[in-house]
Parts: C-alpha cells; sequence; structure tokens
C-alpha cells in the first residue's frame, strides 16, 4: 500500500497519530504539501462527508476524522504559508447572543478547519457587535452564525443588520445552521446560506467563497 | 422495582407532562432570557404552568431544573446558583402538584462534548452529582435524565443520579439517522437500551427531536430490547417558521391518537416535549383513560 493511502485511510478512520507520522515521513521524503493537501487530504475528507451523509458514519467518525485532518494540516500549513498560500478561506464562527450551545458549532468548526479554512471561533453568547468587529479586524470573508433554540435564532437577524449599518455587508458572506433554522429562514433574513449538518456547511462555505 | 414506579405503573400508561419553555414564554419569558433563572424571579409564572398540566390530568409534572446544572450555568453561574435553582424548582412543583402529582425532576445535557475533550468525565460526574442532589434533598420524587444526544454522557448521569436513592429515568434523543432512529453520535434503540439498562437506570426513554409518528417504532425497539419500563416524550411535529413565527403542526387530537399507538408498543409514561401544551396532554389523558 502506497504511502498516499495509509495517509487517506488515516483521516477516514480518524487516526490522528498514524495522519501526523505519515504526514511527517512523507514531508521528509520531499512529499509536496499543496498535493497532500488536494490529491489525499481533501479526498478524505470528501469521502467522510459522503458515508455521513449516508448514514454510514455518525458524529463521532466525522469529529475524530476531522481530528485527524487537523493533526496532519497542522504540520502542512506552515510549509504552505512559507510558500505564500493561503488559506482557502478565513470564517469567523461563534453561537449567537443569548445562545450557549456550541456543540454544532464546533462540529461546523472542525470540518471547516478539516477543508483547509483558517477558523476564528468567538465561542457562544456572541453579540453581534463581537461578530461585526471579528469580521472587520480579521479581514474575515465568511461569518457562521450559529443557533439551537428557537428563541434565539432571531439574533441572527440582528448580526445581519448589524452588518449592513457597518457598511460591510457587502464584504462577507454569511450562513447560519442549527436545529431551528431552515432555508426558508435564511432567505427571510437575507443571509447568504443556510445548511444543515457540519458536511453540507464545507460545501456551502467552498461554494460562498467561490461566489 | 422502587415501590413509587410500582405503585403509579399499577394504572399504566402513566400520564406525563407537556412543554415548559413554550408555556414560559407565553407567561413574557423573553427570547434568549434563561428559563430557569425564572425559578428565582418569576416562581409564581413557573408554578402556573406545572398547574396547568395538573389540571389537565398529569400524573408526573416535571420540574424547571433542565439547564441547571454547573456546566450548562456555564458563564451565566454565580456560586450558589446550582443549589438555588434547583432547590426552587422542586418546590414550586411541589407547590403546584399539591399531591395530585408526582415530581420528577429534571436534569438535562451539560451541552459539552466529551469526545471532543470540551469536557471530562470527572467534570461531567461533578456536575450531574451536584444537580441530583439538590433535586432529591429539595424532596424531588425521581430524577429524569432526558434530552440526551450522547450515550456515555447520559451513563455518567445516570450513575450520578443512582447516588440519591431515587428511581432515576434516563431518556435520549433519537433524531439522526436515514431512518432517524439514531441519536446524534449514531447508537441505536437496542444500543441505548443495553447500555442504560447495564448503567442502571430504572426507566428508559426517548423524548423531543421527533413528531409522535417517528417514535412508535423506537418505542417498539426498545420495548423488545428492556424489560424496564419506557418513557416517551415526543415533540408536537417538527417546528416550522410560518410568518417569522415557530409553529408546531401537530393538534392534540393526532397526538392523543398517536399516545394510544404508543401505549400499544410498550409505552409506560406518555407525555410531549416541544410543542405540546396543557390541550394536548388533556386529550392524552382523555384518550387513554376513556379505554381503560
Amino acid at each position: 500500500m502506497s504511502m498516499i493511502q495509509t495517509l487517506y485511510d488515516a483521516i477516514l478512520n480518524g487516526n490522528a497519530k498514524a495522519a501526523k507520522e505519515i504526514t511527517q515521513t512523507s514531508l521528509a521524503a520531499g512529499g509536496n504539501p499543496q498535493s497532500l493537501v488536494d490529491d489525499t487530504m481533501i479526498p478524505a475528507m470528501n469521502e467522510v462527508g459522503r458515508r455521513y451523509e449516508a448514514n454510514e458514519y455518525f458524529v463521532p467518525e466525522l469529529l475524530i476524522a476531522a481530528r485527524a485532518m487537523k493533526a496532519s494540516l497542522e504540520l502542512i500549513r506552515p510549509l504552505l504559508t512559507a510558500r505564500g498560500a493561503e488559506p482557502v478561506g478565513r470564517v469567523v464562527i461563534g453561537t449567537v447572543q443569548g445562545d450557549l450551545h456550541d456543540i454544532g458549532k464546533n462540529l461546523v468548526g472542525a470540518m471547516l478547519e478539516g477543508a483547509g479554512f483558517e477558523v476564528i471561533d468567538l465561542g457562544v453568547d456572541v453579540s453581534p457587535e463581537k461578530f461585526i468587529a471579528a469580521a472587520k479586524d480579521r479581514n474575515a470573508r465568511l461569518v457562521a452564525l450559529s443557533a439551537l433554540l428557537t428563541t434565539t435564532m432571531h439574533s441572527m437577524k440582528a448580526v445581519l443588520e448589524k452588518l449592513r449599518e457597518a457598511g460591510i455587508r457587502d464584504n462577507v458572506k454569511v450562513m447560519i445552521g442549527g436545529a431551528p433554522v431552515t432555508q426558508k429562514y435564511a432567505d427571510e433574513i437575507g443571509a447568504d446560506g443556510y445548511s444543515s449538518n457540519a458536511n453540507a456547511a464545507v460545501a456551502l462555505a467552498r461554494k460562498l467563497m467561490a461566489a | 422495582m422502587h415501590a413509587l414506579l410500582q405503585s403509579l405503573l399499577a394504572r399504566r400508561p402513566v400520564v406525563t407532562d407537556g412543554a415548559w419553555g413554550t408555556e414560559l414564554q407565553k407567561l413574557g419569558l423573553a427570547a434568549g432570557e434563561h428559563p430557569d433563572r425564572w425559578n428565582l424571579s418569576h416562581p409564581g409564572r413557573v408554578e402556573e404552568v406545572a398547574a396547568r398540566y395538573v389540571e389537565a390530568g398529569s400524573e408526573v409534572i416535571l420540574t424547571n431544573t433542565f439547564r441547571s446544572n454547573r456546566i450548562a450555568l456555564g458563564a451565566h453561574a454565580a456560586d450558589g446558583d446550582v443549589a438555588a435553582l434547583n432547590a426552587r424548582g422542586v418546590e414550586i412543583s411541589r407547590r403546584a402538584a399539591a399531591g395530585r402529582a408526582r415530581v420528577f425532576a429534571s436534569v438535562g445535557p451539560s451541552g459539552k462534548m466529551l469526545m471532543a475533550g470540551e469536557v471530562t468525565e470527572e467534570e461531567l460526574s461533578a456536575a450531574f452529582t451536584e444537580q441530583c442532589h439538590a433535586l432529591a434533598d429539595a424532596g424531588a420524587d425521581a430524577l429524569l435524565i432526558e434530552t440526551m444526544a450522547d450515550l456515555d454522557e447520559t451513563r455518567i448521569a445516570v450513575k450520578a443520579a443512582r447516588t440519591t436513592g431515587l428511581p432515576v429515568i434516563a431518556s435520549m434523543v433519537f433524531d439522526s439517522g436515514k431512518e432517524k432512529d439514531r441519536t446524534m453520535m449514531g447508537a441505536t434503540p437496542e444500543q441505548v437500551a443495553a447500555a442504560l439498562t447495564e448503567a442502571g437506570a430504572d426507566v428508559i426513554g426517548a423524548n423531543c427531536g421527533l413528531g409522535i409518528e417517528g417514535y412508535v417504532p423506537v418505542c417498539t425497539r426498545l420495548r423488545r430490547a428492556t424489560q424496564l419500563p419506557l418513557w416517551i416524550k415526543p415533540n408536537a411535529g417538527m417546528p416550522e417558521m410560518v410568518d417569522g413565527r415557530i409553529t408546531y403542526r401537530t393538534t392534540p387530537e393526532q397526538f392523543a391518537s398517536g399516545a394510544r399507538e404508543l401505549r400499544n408498543a410498550g409505552a409506560d409514561f406518555i407525555g410531549g416535549c416541544c410543542g405540546t401544551t396543557p390541550a394536548f396532554l388533556r386529550a392524552v389523558a382523555s384518550a387513554l383513560r376513556g379505554e381503560s
């Protein structure tokens, strides 16, 4: 079995230790960091996502795969940065004001990191002002909002309003998610996208960055 | 079996209660406001919700303490909060029950994920032990660990609850997978039944996440997998946004007919979760009693 195949398997099976070791060995042997990411690691995460969509994988498998990806990326990212490569995108993520739930938000964050995004996690109970400040200061092009409660999802609307007031609505894309959130709600408040799970969130983030 | 459970189950199925959060909102709880805080700031309104369920025919009512564990309270917790919120919660429900209903104290999830390293087993165990003892000391009749997504966390909570000596009900959400028959972490009803029976739960259950038609097959499978009594509390369907307002489509009549199916599928305790109201429980009580 080739080295590449085993890194693919290590990520698919969520073996962070193996993923890290194989990445180290491969880089030491002169492997191209960019092609490791593009040709092996991202396809592995895509397969993880496919299995999740097909109900072959559940949240635990998703989480450990994202961690293996992250372990490998931590070795590769400095090399890419040194070559002048930018991350896929920079995203500010958080659970909206009044809401303390962070499981969904953390899952989406982990999957986005696994897909090569730089994730700035603002935590839970995040005020609209904090989202706006972070998006501005860190020059993020993507803002991801999470809410678990029907009573807090309306804070999402406030974030969009504040982005408009701050005059930076056109500079960022806003994606939303969480148990009570729907595509219809996203349309209603003028968000750029909605996803129903952490895997779909990655596809959506890529789409929004390409738009 | 605990004597209390035995006496309740002599006339099974037992009618439990419905949703609290949405009822509190009708009484003025603001969006984003912590519902459990009302045990201290608006005890009269919390008691009103409890009393409406007793009046509707609930033989078991819960407490407004779902989020009152140290971890879920998070940054909003001050010293003494856990003890006060839980003690007041039990007192309020006991007052509302006035001897006509039993008070099962509600314990919800921590909101943190064990396997992601957001919280340790020791922290979970300490938080659940603290909350369960506060509830037991205040006079709860039983402890209900509910709306759980992670089997490992549930097991830890059951063990903590058992140290009080009270009956322990453990109820998980089944809302994942193609057939909507798995927990968020992928556990099947069979796996849940086996693990929670082994952990020492006195009653096993399912709540939230699905409407009543979704929980009939889950209940059937739990029934085959354990000898223990079953606790089921479905939602009033799934929430939909209509004109910017959260709406549940299921009617009390539809819910009551689903409750009969649940009884036939082996449910011993039947009530409702999100979106259900005293009208739902009144319909359930009359549907189930009317036949017995």
